[in-house]
């Protein structure tokens, strides 16, 4: 049984195809990288797998279970978190609390035992808090804890929303753009950041630009080019597949 | 402990209020201001933690203050049934506008609410057989008395009923502190700044929502019960849109997001009629006046201005 198996996924914006017949798999345990030119539809996979948005036809089923018609929560609960391109961190609040409220689903202080502040209530407070504060540390960003998201720098902004998203303690982890605008030491950090969530047995599934981080990290990649999949395979396959070439550079002038 | 002493001299202080002040006309706007820090602490919930605009908290203090007064008039409850069944029907009367009402936002959901109001307003003046209508429904018994060892307490009397109606809100700043600190608040507040990233961590953005509405609309149906017999006179006038934007003001003045905004901008806003009274009708120009310095200089109220002078503290924890 695959773990996240694409089949047949459509959909359109007013007759204009940001996704259409899409088909595919991704096992557990790798990483995978969906790339393709601006448009292509890359995006709009992941807001269709999460449920951001819904499909026209098709199904994404994870780990057996059917969940092209659940929405984005449900989703979450199965064990499939996205982060967004843009950055979404809780701009108000504490690195350490935006990072808490993503371990919510762990969180099982009924409405009862909060409104009496119970002692389990508590526990279960202290425990989302020791979690929050491991996956600062996972991420390297502990000494950050106090700081108010939006006043850190745009690298650790990046880092933040997939600790948030961890806490959420992912089985199937997309990350859209990940390295965006990052300088070279910044993406070489999320480069290292990415295998080390790996290692912890999270499946990744990336949206990116950034070749060189897309080429040294999967194990597998998915093009996408007007909404259609054109080409995947192994990174050396893709580099060296005309159509991508094609896509990325042009079509040759024929003579 | 510690951080319970300062809390502890300030209640103490309070319930020494009325004893100090013991003229008949303090101990009524110290009652007033405590109903009034009820009704502003639970509206405080959608306004600072959903983030929405409802302009319908007067007519759900009305529905409770109908429901417990009709329950005791027409049906001769005891206050300690008609009230906890004015909270349980304002609560219901939330969810039931709930439903459509949350699927908006913005100023959609402002706009849900002050046709709510508008219509709750207008089915008081008009169902006279039940509410005798504009007439307003007098002859409301107070609580009652509580035999105590031998002393008998009578509710009717102002200073029992300020320390009765300060019990509730005790227990109504308790249960919303608990409520705002543990996993709902946090919730509430993730719903409020992202509703998206909120639910693609498994936060419900809706049942969230409906939740801190619900239970909003029920504490304000309790200090509509409170009010109904301690006035033992209610009229559609106590629950009109005008009381809705007073309650409103009061929490954008004392400050959104906190539990001790809402509470100061009751006391402030309970009080400054009072203290504007030597003014005359100058005294609304004076108070529109001040409403505006506040909103335009300080738009986190009270307790923003004061914050910013302070080590800012976690916003989830207090």
């Amino acid at each position: 049984m695959d773990f996240l198996k694409i089949s047949n996924l459509s959909k359109s914006y007013g007759g204009v195809d940001a996704n259409s017949d899409i088909s595919l798999s991704i096992q557990e345990g790798e990483i995978v990288s969906i790339i393709g030119p601006n448009g292509a539809g890359k995006t709009t996979l992941f807001d269709l797998i999460t449920g951001v948005t819904r499909a026209d036809s098709g199904s994404v089923r994870f780990q057996g279970t059917e969940m092209s018609h659940l929405p984005t929560s449900d989703i979450a609960q199965l064990g499939v978190v996205r982060t967004f391109q843009q950055t979404k961190i809780f701009r108000d609040l504490t690195v350490l609390e935006a990072v808490m409220i993503g371990n919510h689903l762990h969180d099982h202080t009924t409405l009862w035992q909060s409104l009496l502040a119970t002692s389990a209530a508590r526990e279960q407070r202290e425990k989302k808090r020791e979690n929050a504060l491991e996956i600062l540390e996972f991420m390297g960003m502990a000494d950050k804890q106090d700081l108010i998201t939006q006043n850190l720098p745009y690298g650790e902004q990046k880092l933040l929303n997939i600790a948030i998203a961890l806490a959420v303690e992912p089985k199937l982890l997309l990350l859209d753009e990940p390295a965006a605008g990052m300088n070279p030491m910044e993406s070489l950090r999320m480069l290292g950041t990415i295998r080390k969530i790996q290692e912890t047995g999270i499946t990744v599934g990336l949206v990116e630009h950034n070749m060189r981080l897309v080429m040294n990290i999967s194990e597998r990649v998915f093009v996408l080019d007007y909404g259609e999949l054109i080409a995947e395979g192994k990174p050396e396959d893709i580099r060296a597949n005309p159509k991508v070439i094609e896509v990325y550079l042009g079509r040759q002038a024929s003579a | 402990m510690r951080r319970l002493a300062p809390k502890g001299v300030l209640i103490l202080a309070a319930l020494a209020m009325p004893l100090v002040f013991n003229e008949a006309f303090y101990q009524h706007i110290m009652i007033a201001a405590v109903i009034n820090i009820i009704l502003a602490v639970s509206l405080g919930i959608i306004l600072g933690y959903i983030g929405e605009l409802s302009l319908a908290h007067g007519a759900f203090y009305g529905i409770g203050a109908y429901t417990s007064a009709l329950l005791m008039v027409k049906v001769g409850l005891p206050f300690v049934l008609a009230f906890p069944l004015s909270v349980v029907s304002a609560g219901i009367m939330g969810f039931i506008i709930g439903i459509p009402a949350l699927r908006l936002s913005g100023h959609y959901f402002a706009i849900a609410t002050l046709g709510f109001q508008g219509i709750v307003v207008l089915l008081i003046i008009n169902l006279v057989d039940l509410t005798r209508g504009p007439m307003g429904l007098p002859g409301i018994p107070s609580p009652g008395t509580l035999d105590l060892f031998g002393w008998s307490i009578s509710f009717g009397d102002k200073l029992p009923f300020f320390y009765l109606a300060f019990a509730v809100m005790i227990v109504v700043l308790i249960l919303v502190r608990n409520l705002l600190r543990y996993k709902f608040g946090e919730a509430f507040i993730a719903t409020r700044e992202d509703s998206l990233l909120a639910a693609s961590l498994g936060v419900q953005p809706r049942n969230c929502r409906m939740l801190a509405f619900v239970i909003s609309t029920a504490l304000a149906g309790a200090a509509g019960s409170l009010y109904a017999h301690y006035t033992m006179f209610i009229s559609p006038d106590s629950f009109t849109l005008s009381e809705s934007i007073y309650l409103v003001t009061m929490v954008i003045i004392g400050g959104r997001g906190t539990i001790v905004g809402p509470l100061i901008g009751a006391v402030i806003l309970t009080g400054l009629p009072e203290v504007l009274r030597f003014a005359g009708d100058l005294q609304f120009v004076i108070y529109g006046l001040m409403l505006m310095m506040v909103v335009i200089f300080l738009p986190k109220g009270i307790v923003g201005f004061v914050d910013q002078f302070k080590q800012r503290g976690a916003p989830l924890g207090n």
